[in-house]
């Protein structure tokens, strides 16, 4: 049954219909489904708890670890991206993925996984404090990567926020007001909140991946249906694409909007994957490198697959003078105004619900770290009950999602701004793995150096590109270019410099650490 | 292996189609539509790579294969 209601005065010639909104709530139900489904698996332990008892195979990796690098910056973000900028944006971000991904996954991704076959890490910051001898390091690096991270859940968050403020406009009268009837983005990041906690509480990783690879199925088959449906009300997939042409003809191509040194820069963005906690964990922890197989061959496609119908539906919108209050809500503005059906509509805004939501493994991740390598490594191995471990796993995730939340109340105008800041900071720490692997004159105090010299880099800039202009109120914020280049080439260029110059410097690692760790 | 990685990075910088607005199949513009092929094919250069430079001397590292002992079982 279809509920209508009508909006108040000024709107009222159009019923709107809560079809969609419903469709949303059944999706969040299976979410909470899997949740309890996979708290029949959980085995009480906090190994199963974190790490799924080593039980994930390729194809459930592959799911979980494309949902959980893409989120709400895949589909939200490039959507809002593209009505800025036109085709850009998947130039820029989604076919360098395609091959920096699959080539960190095949250059450090194997070898970690080999290093936690042999030597047992579980974390990153168990494999740093090892490798580099240096207990502090670990201390240095945890509050740095939850620095990172936060800004990544900060973009499902307002993401989530925004379209479904987009998607319910004219629902809630009464109650909101203030946003003409459409449900606040602090309902539904409290809403989202509850619906993750609840089933990465229930099952732990497991919980995650699986949730995870629920959500990439959704968004990959949201975004594909959106654009045919889209195309379908504006005349056909041509006839979208002439409207472009005739009205913004710039929006079909780059000149003038992307220059070459921020295009060949923009392609150090994607090596943050090579940091990524919740990836790092996954690589460490798996159970065959062969599982990641299929990711390498995969990821690209399924990058297509999720990017090409957002940057397309984004630069339509333009076609069609669509004008909306923020560029992250050009996605639902085009789905409400041109998807016919609400079934269809609902199924569609649920898909993309889930791309925004696959934040979960990130804030897992975070979790593990903080109980294995803070609770324990400063209580003692063996004085902290796994029960306890699991406690202490959800107190961190719960505090990080209350930061997140209070953040998110105050957004920058641009979530792909926000999430290529963030993965910017990851990209800088890139050396420091690829040293790790790969070099065994790195010093401890070269890694000390390349870890700060990142952090100053990133901090100085990311203050000057994206804070300081959204506390001054800025609507729209230009890309942060330093020299005609992205903030990222400095922060990696720092990074790179600062743990080549002090590592040569400096005293080498003992003998023994070379031969733990290299063949 | 390498050699091939490294042309088909070079090749992601399509400048010749920076101000092209031609639109390929009647609808993709010509920038979106090249790097849309370039995905796929990204797609193609891992299953190769795979196929032909699998590092099998890390998985026997990994299992402690290598004389040094350490590794599991």
């Amino acid at each position: 049954m279809i509920l209508q209601a009508t909006a108040p005065a000024a709107a009222a010639a159009a019923p709107v219909s809560y079809l969609p909104l419903y469709v949303i709530l059944a999706y969040l139900a299976v979410l909470i489904g899997l949740g309890l489904a996979s708290m029949r698996f959980f085995r009480g332990t906090s190994k199963d708890y974190f790490t799924a008892s080593h039980s994930v195979g390729p194809v459930l990796l592959l799911l979980s670890v494309f949902g959980t690098t893409m989120t709400a910056f895949a589909m939200v973000g490039s959507s809002a991206k593209a009505y800025e900028l036109g085709i850009g944006p998947y130039t820029l971000m989604a076919s360098s993925s395609g091959i920096v991904h699959s080539l960190v996954f095949f250059l450090v991704g194997i070898r970690l996984w080999a290093i936690g076959k042999r030597h047992g890490h579980v974390t990153q910051i168990q494999y740093f404090r090892d490798r580099f001898e240096s207990r502090a390091l670990g201390n240095l690096l945890f509050p740095i990567l939850v620095l990172l991270v936060i800004p990544y859940v900060l973009t499902g968050f307002i993401g989530a926020g925004s379209f479904v403020q987009a998607g319910t406009r004219g629902m809630f009268p009464e109650a909101f007001p203030a946003t003409n009837g459409a449900i606040p983005p602090r309902v539904t990041i409290l809403v989202v909140m509850g619906v993750v906690l609840f089933y990465i509480f229930q099952g732990g990783v497991r919980g995650a991946v699986w949730a995870n690879a629920f959500q990439t199925i959704m968004f990959l088959v949201a975004g594909v249906a959106a654009m045919f449906m889209i195309s379908r009300s504006l005349g056909g997939l041509s006839a979208a694409s002439e409207a472009v042409l005739a009205k913004a003809p710039g929006h079909l191509a780059r000149a003038g909007k992307i220059g070459h040194g921020e295009f060949l820069s923009y392609m150090l963005v994607p090596l943050s994957v090579g940091m990524f906690p919740h990836l790092f964990q996954n690589w460490l922890t798996a159970r065959d490198a062969k599982s990641f197989r299929t990711v390498l061959i995969f990821h690209p496609i399924f990058i297509l697959i999720v990017w090409l119908p957002c940057v397309l539906i984004g630069v339509w919108a333009v076609g069609q003078g669509i004008k909306v209050p923020s560029p992250n809500a050009v996605l639902n503005a085009m789905m409400t105004r041109y998807v016919d059906s609400a079934i269809v509509l609902g199924l569609v805004q649920a898909g993309t619900i889930a791309a925004i939501m696959a934040m979960d493994s990130q804030i897992m991740a975070l979790g593990t770290m903080f109980t294995e390598d803070v609770v324990v490594h400063l209580a003692g191995k063996g004085r902290v009950s796994d029960r306890a471990q699991v406690w202490w796993s959800r107190g961190f995730i719960v505090a990080i999602m209350a930061l997140s939340y209070w953040l998110a109340l105050h957004p920058p105008p641009n979530v792909f701004d926000l999430g290529v800041w963030c993965f910017s900071g990851f990209a800088g720490l890139f050396p420091l793995v690829v040293a790790a692997i790969y070099w065994k004159r790195v010093t401890t105090a070269g890694a000390y150096a390349s870890v700060l010299a990142m952090l100053v880099t990133w901090g100085v800039l990311f203050w000057r590109g994206l804070i300081q202009p959204a506390m001054a109120g800025a609507k729209e914020l230009g890309e942060p270019l330093v020299l005609g280049v992205m903030p990222v080439a400095w922060v990696v260029l720092a990074a790179g410099v600062a743990l080549v110059a002090v590592s040569l410097a400096t005293r080498p690692p003992s003998e023994g650490t070379i031969k733990k760790y290299f063949a | 292996m390498w050699i091939v990685v490294a042309v088909f990075a070079f090749l992601h910088w399509d400048f010749w189609l920076w101000d092209d607005t031609t639109l390929w199949f009647g609808f993709l513009p010509a920038g979106l539509a090249y790097h849309a092929f370039y995905s796929l094919a990204a797609g193609l250069l891992w299953w190769l790579f795979i196929r032909v430079a699998w590092p099998v001397h890390v998985e026997r590292w990994a299992r402690g294969e290598d004389g040094q002992g350490e590794g599991e079982p």
